[in-house]
């Protein structure tokens, strides 16, 4: 969304003031902020999830002073979960996602949120059994392979081999169960 | 009555001091956040999905028998009373967040109340498995076994890149928070803590006090937790955790051996007036308690009392709050009748600890 005072730039400070019990929104771009001093971090009026609500929206400050001036002519529609109504701008001031699909519906905009937080967008624990079967073997394939082009690299082609071997196999019985199953 | 035992037996397997390092390590806890794949998270869904979800979980779980873990009881927020949820958050089965709520929330507790499932709090579920000492491969197995229970009969919120999908941002993936309660005065008296805390943050993990408000930790309780729950393993989030802590254990023996070796007639001095203000004083603040209960504990477990059993701290630490102090007064009491109580139960509760030891002759049960 659009800094408020200047509807120029990004905004990348959400928060709530609250002034004599009125409360009022404020969405800034990090120059304007600056302007305006006192609603700079450090402040006590930022709770945690603000903060948070900060970061998250750091994700789409990327972009081009083009892009950016070609949206503040033509506002792109909002992203919005089409499953629980949620929009990207809501979530990233609560902090929180609405459903599961959300996931999928803000995708774009999430790997910078996940480095952020965790340093890493991709899971690598626990699968669930039931849903989670042929994960396991594409997990599995996945590490093979790279032993295989280590191997290669290595010029150890005779180790190469049986774990090309592996992987074939691996990747029949995918395809045996794929056939099977749907 | 089931809820009733619930209550009435207040000691949970994670006050009995049992364990490894339990003279350092009081709690271990493992958390794995859940959501169902077709109904939105709780802060969002409308009323009647909250009820199914409730209901659903109800109908598969509630009075079914696990057969490691017992028959699992569900206890519906709406119909607790406000004491009795104060009683289930003072002994850290339910948040604070989850006894504030009354519709569709509850929670499914196991038999010997190691394992909490909070239903409908920030995400559908919220998986909890509580142990005594230092036990974080345990706490994960148990925690994956009810884990995978559940998952037999639900379907789960789960994307093969994202791993197990949260409300809030810093949940997903794994959805595991594992985190040790420890007691650590040595290295408070010794004053080397606040040097050790930011090491251990940049390691990713997080050191809070775990009474007390900011950054006062009341009585030498620290929690260290994992911050980070996506792109790692639980196994191995599990062992970068108890790396730092066996790390932890031993700085504290350390600190131990050398306030034994340097200044023990000030550590006994120490350990003495605060067991002497606890048997015999007439008002204690919870602040107090928490600070005179780990001196005392401290003295325990460096032999200075021998006569006093190591569990008193785990026991009264939770026993001493309010909605304990309530329970066992059976009415509500102000904050200057509560002071009065507390200090009456930790009297009794250590004259106990003597009269027991002279009628069995000192053997230990
Ligand atoms: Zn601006
Ligand atoms: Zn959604």
């Amino acid at each position: 969304m659009l800094c408020q005072e200047c509807e120029e730039r990004e905004a990348s400070l959400h928060f709530t003031k609250i002034i004599n019990g009125e409360k009022t929104e404020v969405h800034l771009c990090g120059v304007c902020a600056k302007d305006k001093g006192d609603y700079l971090p450090g402040g006590k009026s930022f709770s945690i999830h603000q903060l948070l609500s900060g970061l998250l929206d750091s994700g789409q400050g990327k972009q081009t002073k083009q892009e950016g001036t070609r949206q503040a002519r033509q506002r792109r529609p909002e992203l919005k979960c089409g499953t629980c109504g949620m929009t990207y701008r809501r979530f990233a001031e609560v902090g929180r996602f609405g459903c599961a699909d959300c996931y999928e519906q803000f995708d774009e905009k999430l790997d910078p949120v996940f480095q952020r937080i965790h340093g890493s967008t991709q899971h690598t624990g626990k699968v669930p059994k039931r849903k989670g079967e042929d994960m396991h073997v594409y997990r599995e394939l996945e590490s093979l392979r790279q032993q295989m082009q280590q191997k290669i690299e290595e010029e150890e082609f005779e180790e190469a081999a049986s774990l090309r071997d592996k992987i074939r196999g691996l990747e029949e019985s995918l395809k045996e169960k794929g056939g099977g199953a749907s | 009555m089931t809820l009733r035992s619930f209550m009435q037996e207040a000691v949970s397997p994670w006050m009995k001091n049992e364990g490894p390092d339990a003279d350092i390590v009081i709690s271990t806890r493992i958390r794995l956040a859940r959501n169902l794949e077709n109904v939105p998270f709780p802060l969002v869904a409308a009323e009647e999905q909250l009820q199914s979800v409730y209901t659903g979980t109800a109908d598969h779980f509630d009075q079914r028998s696990h057969r490691r873990f017992g028959t699992f009881s569900m206890l519906p927020m709406q119909s607790l009373a406000g004491n009795e949820k104060r009683i289930l958050v003072e002994k850290h089965l339910i948040s604070p967040n989850l006894a504030r709520e009354n519709q569709h929330r509850g929670v499914l507790l196991s038999e010997d109340e190691s394992i909490s499932i909070m239903v409908n709090e920030e995400d559908h579920f919220r998986t909890q498995c509580l142990l005594s000492g230092l036990q974080l491969e345990e706490g994960l197995k148990a925690a994956n076994t009810i884990d995978d229970w559940m998952e037999s009969k639900l379907d789960l919120a789960f994307d093969e890149r994202r791993g197990y999908l949260t409300s809030c941002p810093t949940n997903v993936g794994t959805g595991l928070r594992s985190s040790v309660m420890m007691h650590l005065p040595g290295l408070v008296i010794t004053n080397q803590l606040n040097r050790i805390i930011p090491a251990i943050n940049q390691l990713g993990l997080v050191v809070r006090g775990i009474y007390g408000e900011g950054s006062e930790a009341l009585g030498s309780l620290y929690q260290i937790s994992n911050q980070k729950t996506l792109g790692n393993a639980e196994e191995d989030i599990i062992k970068d955790l108890k790396h730092v802590v066996t790390q932890l254990i031993q700085h504290e023996r350390d600190a131990r051996r050398q306030l034994q070796e340097h200044s023990l007639n000030q550590l006994e001095d120490r350990v003495y007036r605060s067991y002497g203000i606890l048997s015999y004083s007439r008002r204690m603040e919870s602040k107090e308690a928490m600070e005179r209960l780990s001196d005392v504990r401290l003295g325990i477990d460096l032999g200075i009392l021998p006569e006093v059993g190591a569990e008193i701290l785990n026991e009264l630490m939770v026993m001493t709050q309010p909605g304990f102090l309530q329970q066992y007064a059976g009415m509500s009491l102000e904050a200057e009748e509560r002071d009065q109580r507390r200090a009456a139960l930790i009297r009794e509760r250590l004259l106990m600890e003597t009269t027991q030891e002279e009628s069995d002759g000192g053997g230990d049960e």
